[in-house]
């Protein structure tokens, strides 16, 4: 059971928050221009890493508000915490 | 009777005689006993038969471990309890325990014919055995099966006990109260760590604490003595809190772990009353000691399961500590050092007692005082064969070749009671890799040890593979200071004596000159595995120890192998020739001991299991005896029953009312969202597929929402209240879910638009009124309003007072009946609908539920999300390409709309059925066919809605079947069990096509 420290509320049991998924997924800007492969890399393919991950978080039994999340998948490590629209923080890659 | 408490321990209290029953008969102990302790004194080693051969079997251990002396707790059908373990369970005034697995009793047992027909049921039996014939596994295999599977009986009542859940939050968590535990508490709580110890006995202490030998001393005292001065000296420390009796459970990630601690079960019945009777502590910490120390290990040699066969160490603590000793002709079975303590202590207390060491020598301290005592020792021989049905009467040990690998030399056959062995340590290991750690393998005691990985936990103590009280001692202490970052230096000057070990031989599976087919030489005594079924799984192909542990059951019984599960690994390491290091162990997993049911469910039993959200009319419903139907956490009415009517009856009635004159329905559940902000309509046109930005203000419209995927993912009407405000309706078990979506595409992909979310679902209550006299009731409630159709349109939304309280009114219709929506403030809502079923009385105001609620906008060919979809439908699937928009340049799941799969032109679409006998009603959920002779059958879809309606005096459904939209007319069949039904395809509106009803 994670310690998941939001960026607005700090840190709460995870059971407060659901998870979205991998982060930094742009919706494209013009969707009606792709092709169905092109639509299809942003609809369905997901990355599943063992190791640095990048997710957004939701804090739905909180605040609301998404976020961002680094896990170490391989040991659930949360590494770093940071808001939506912020850069993600280089020293992970 | 005998009385083999030989004398008294501080303990045991002898001035509180305690009386219980076993088996039937009446025993006495002391306050202090554990159920096996007492059992011992009393001279009973027999206390149950193994699982599969049904061999007698007796006490093993004085701890978690216990494989054997599992028992079946009270007789009451809500308080019984199975597969307690004997040598935890506290004695206490009137319990009652009984053996289980035996029948008709514990001395004699049918069962126990499986022992000499053993070799007809090797490893995999079950699996070989009752594969054919395959018309034998329901009626003859399974019941069978099932009758001589189990162990206890489970109660058949609810359980009347109370349970507790806690919530608490340490900096240091030490899970373990022997020595090294008490240290590493002290050392944390006086360096400023908020610090909670916790252990699974009534005192802590560990193993130390009963201690007695002079040899073992710190600071010069013995051993036990100075621990009890540290446990004085902890219990006064302020910022410590200490839980006996408590265990933990499962370490998961985060340092979140989970306790249970045991209240009431040590007490007699009558305080046992109104108590709660274990609590779970749901613990965070910071960091985590764990000093769970170790078990002692059996030796595998033919016929080590008798009765009287006991772990040498707790023959010491049954002794030191109980004040009892399991045999008066007592023999040591030795690879280690240790049983030479418990052989010293017996010696003091007068118990006659010889060692067999099965290494050829050994010199330590402990050694030369059990020698200088005149103690006898067979070194280099080992226990080849016992003797004794119901317990053991005598043995026969061998010397051992050099090598180990067999036995040489003349048989010497040795009387004894009670058998001691001692296979060496295993270290308490759950924990750690519980936590996600990994393990380390030493060769030179075998004994896997925790790899150390995490800042946030550390194992001390002999779990650590650290097993002389010097190093214990020493190393704890460096380690904890390390671990908490401190400089502390109560235990600088400490000044430790005790005896070292120096020499080791391990032979996981001893030598026998019988052939091993012949032997019995268990690994898992709960399982009955033995080594043969372990050699038998090698033999047939098994690598995996994951394999090996399932096909021959070892270490899958209640004790979940604590005993057995090194012993395993060993002899198919040795087996294999491979290190025995390098084949892993099997997954240790949660829970270390079982856990109650209750305990896990705490207090969320009865009306507290789940959420029961309740609308502001809930109480009129209940008042006019409606049924109700469960729609997420929501109670919704789902018929009104008059005079004994059925379901069918009163939905039928209901109906008919609701278009004849005029029904009405508690919408409260429908979920709210409120929208505001100056993007709100253009909000609203990217999250829906038709266009929103030219909706005039009292408006309402209808809109469906998509997954980005193309597929309907909700759907409601929406209405403007004002330029930049709009109140959305969503399903009612849909609005949570609703909400976060659009909460995630506003934070995360539109963070620029000006738009603000609140769910408003509780705050307004809903009564919609529907029907031809819908307008007339309307106009009782709100004389003042304007209702005629040019004022209050189809589709449009009024404000007015009721009584001076404001009501949000939208016409609005999912009947097809001319139809208000009236929203309240939820305190009002109660009032609300009172009023208008007492404006509706001259008009038959019909109150209808769910049920007729389907019925209604079935007849109208509406589609329920989630009924009628299953989230594989596009709009175009549902035949409702006209709300969606062309024009717009994006909406969620646009460009879903048009890849390749979606414009599929053999998709399964939205259909109607109408079924040739008019009567017949279908099967919701039924399977539809066009012809029943190709083989294999196509399916070409199901049925989502089924009703008769007597509105129209004939079934009707809704499905969806392939290439649907050009089937009109079309003949399918729908197979049933018995028959099948022939069915016509139709369009999905049945009534009132040219929506006359609306404002009529």
């Amino acid at each position: 059971m994670f310690l998941i420290n939001c960026p607005f509320c700090g840190e709460r049991d995870q059971s407060e928050f659901s998870s979205g998924g991998e982060a930094h997924i742009v919706r494209p800007k013009q969707p009606t221009e792709l092709s169905d492969d092109e639509w299809a890399e942003y609809l369905f393919m997901r990355k599943n890493i063992k190791g640095i991950q990048f997710e957004r978080w939701n804090h739905v039994h909180g605040c609301r508000k998404w976020f961002n999340v680094v896990r170490d998948t391989s040991n659930d490590k949360i590494l770093s915490v940071y808001k939506m629209g912020e850069k993600p923080p280089v020293n992970y890659k | 009777m005998p009385n083999y408490r030989i004398h008294k321990t501080e303990y045991i209290d002898e001035t509180k005689r305690v009386s219980f029953k076993y088996d039937g008969k009446t025993y006495f102990g002391y306050e202090g006993d554990t159920l096996a302790s007492a059992l011992l004194a009393n001279g009973i080693h027999l206390v149950g038969r193994s699982f599969k051969y049904h061999r007698p079997r007796g006490i093993v251990s004085c701890g978690a471990e216990e494989p054997n002396a599992i028992c079946q707790i009270g007789s009451k059908k809500d308080l019984t309890e199975p597969n307690v373990r004997a040598t935890e369970l506290e004695l206490y005034e009137g319990l009652e325990a009984s053996s289980q697995n035996c029948w008709p009793n514990v001395k004699f047992d049918i069962g126990g014919i499986n022992n000499f027909i053993s070799p007809l049921i090797p490893a995999g039996f079950y699996y070989k055995t009752f594969m054919w014939p395959k018309s034998f596994w329901k009626k003859v295999y399974e019941p069978l099966i099932r009758l001589s599977a189990g162990l206890g009986k489970s109660p058949t009542e609810p359980d009347p006990d109370i349970y507790d859940h806690k919530y608490v939050h340490y900096d240091v968590l030490v899970i373990g109260g022997g020595v090294s535990g008490i240290i590493a508490a002290k050392m944390a709580a006086k360096n400023n760590f908020k610090t909670l110890l916790v252990d699974d006995k009534k005192i802590l202490g560990g193993s130390t604490i009963y201690q007695n030998n002079d040899s073992i001393k710190i600071d010069d005292k013995l051993s036990s003595e100075w621990l009890k001065n540290e446990i004085q000296e902890i219990k006064k420390l302020s910022n410590l809190t200490i839980k006996t009796r408590t265990s933990i459970a499962a370490y998961h990630g985060y340092n979140f772990l989970l306790a249970k601690e045991n209240l009431t079960d040590h007490l007699p019945e009558e305080k046992k009353k109104n108590k709660i009777r274990q609590r779970l502590w749901k613990i965070r910490a910071k960091k985590v000691v764990i000093a769970t120390g170790s078990i002692e290990r059996p030796l595998v040699f033919n016929n080590n399961d008798r009765p009287g066969i006991l772990l040498s160490n707790s023959i010491n603590k049954y002794l030191d500590y109980y004040g009892v000793t399991c045999g008066e002709n007592i023999i040591l079975f030795t690879n280690n050092d240790s049983a030479y303590e418990t052989s010293i202590s017996l010696h003091k207390k007068g118990i006659k007692n010889i060692i067999v060491d099965l290494r050829k020598s050994a010199s330590s301290e402990l050694i030369k005082q059990a020698e200088s005592l005149g103690i006898k020792i067979y070194f280099n021989h080992v226990v080849t064969n016992t003797f004794g049905y119901r317990k053991i009467n005598s043995l026969e040990i061998m010397k051992l070749s050099e090598d180990g690998n067999t036995t040489v030399g003349n048989k010497i056959r040795l009387s004894c009671d009670c058998l001691g062995m001692s296979g060496g340590w295993t270290p308490m290991v759950h924990m750690h890799t519980q936590s996600g750690g990994k393990l380390d393998f030493r060769d030179e005691d075998q004994v896997f040890l925790p790899k150390e990985n995490s800042e946030d936990q550390i194992s001390v103590g002999s779990c650590n593979g650290d097993f002389d009280l010097e190093n214990i001692i020493d190393k704890t202490v460096n380690k904890i200071n390390k671990f908490l970052d401190i400089d502390n230096q109560d235990y600088q000057d400490t000044n430790i004596i005790c005896s070292k070990e120096n020499d080791k031989r391990n032979i996981w599976l001893l030598p026998n000159k019988i052939p091993l087919g012949k032997t019995k030489c268990f690994i898992d005594f709960q399982n009955d595995s033995t080594a043969k079924d372990i050699k038998l799984a090698l033999k047939e192909g098994f690598r995996s120890i994951e394999h090996v542990k399932r096909y021959t059951t070892t270490g899958m019984a209640t004790d979940q192998g604590k005993l057995s599960n090194m012993h395993a690994l060993g002899i198919i390491a040795d087996t294999a020739g491979v290190k025995m290091g390098t084949l892993g162990t099997t997954t240790f997993r949660p829970p270390f001991t079982p856990l109650t049911f209750g305990t896990l469910v705490g207090r969320n039993v009865g009306k507290f299991f789940e959420v029961v959200r309740k609308t502001s009319m809930h109480e009129w419903h209940v008042e006019n005896n409606a049924e109700f139907e469960n729609v997420g956490q929501w109670k919704r009415p789902w018929y009104y029953p008059k005079n004994g009517e059925n379901m069918h009856d009163a939905v039928q009635r209901e109906s008919k009312a609701a278009r004849d004159s005029a029904g009405i329905l508690d919408a409260s559940t429908l979920g709210k969202i409120d929208i505001q902000g100056t993007d709100a309509s253009e909000f609203l046109n990217r999250v829906y597929t038709n266009a929103w930005s030219k909706l005039a203000i009292g408006k309402c419209r209808y809109g469906l929402m998509l997954n980005e995927d193309g597929m309907v993912y909700d759907d409601g009407v929406t209405t403007r209240i004002s330029e930049n405000h709009y109140l959305m309706t969503t399903t009612t078990g849909g609005a949570a879910n609703v909400l976060s979506k659009l909460e995630d595409y506003l934070q995360t992909e539109w963070p620029e638009l000006d738009v603000y979310l609140t769910s408003v679902t509780d705050h307004y209550s809903t009564a919609s009124i529907c029907g031809p006299n819908s307008k007339k009731i309307l106009n009782k409630l709100f004389p003042n309003l304007d209702l005629s159709d040019e004022n209050f349109p189809h589709m449009s939304f009024k404000e007015d007072k009721l009584e001076n309280i404001n009501c949000r009114i939208m016409r609005i219709s999912f009947t097809g009946e001319q139809s208000y929506e009236i929203n309240i403030e939820s305190k009002y809502g109660h009032s609300l609908w009172k009023m208008c079923i007492e404006a509706g009385k001259e008009f038959n105001l019909t109150p209808y539920g769910t049920e007729t609620m389907h019925l209604l906008r079935a007849e109208k060919g509406f589609i329920i999300v989630g009924q009628d979809t299953d989230g594989t439908m596009t709009p175009s699937d549902l035949q409702m390409d006209w709300i969606v928009s062309k024009k717009k340049f994006d909406f969620i799941g646009k460009r879903s709309l048009y890849r390749s799969d979606t414009v599929r032109e053999d998709r399964k679409q939205l259909v109607g059925l109408l079924t040739d006998d008019p009567k017949e009603i279908l099967e919701e959920g039924s399977q539809i066919i066009s012809d029943v002779k190709s083989k294999p059958i196509d399916m070409l879809g199901h049925v989502t809605s089924s009703y008769f309606s007597p509105n129209l005096n004939k079934s009707i459904a809704l499905a969806v079947v392939r290439s649907g939209k050009t089937m009109k007319g079309q003949k399918l069949i729908i197979p049933m069990e018995n028959k099948n039904i022939n069915v016509t395809v139709s369009d999905t509106i049945f009534l009132d096509k040219e929506n006359k009803r609306l404002n009529a």
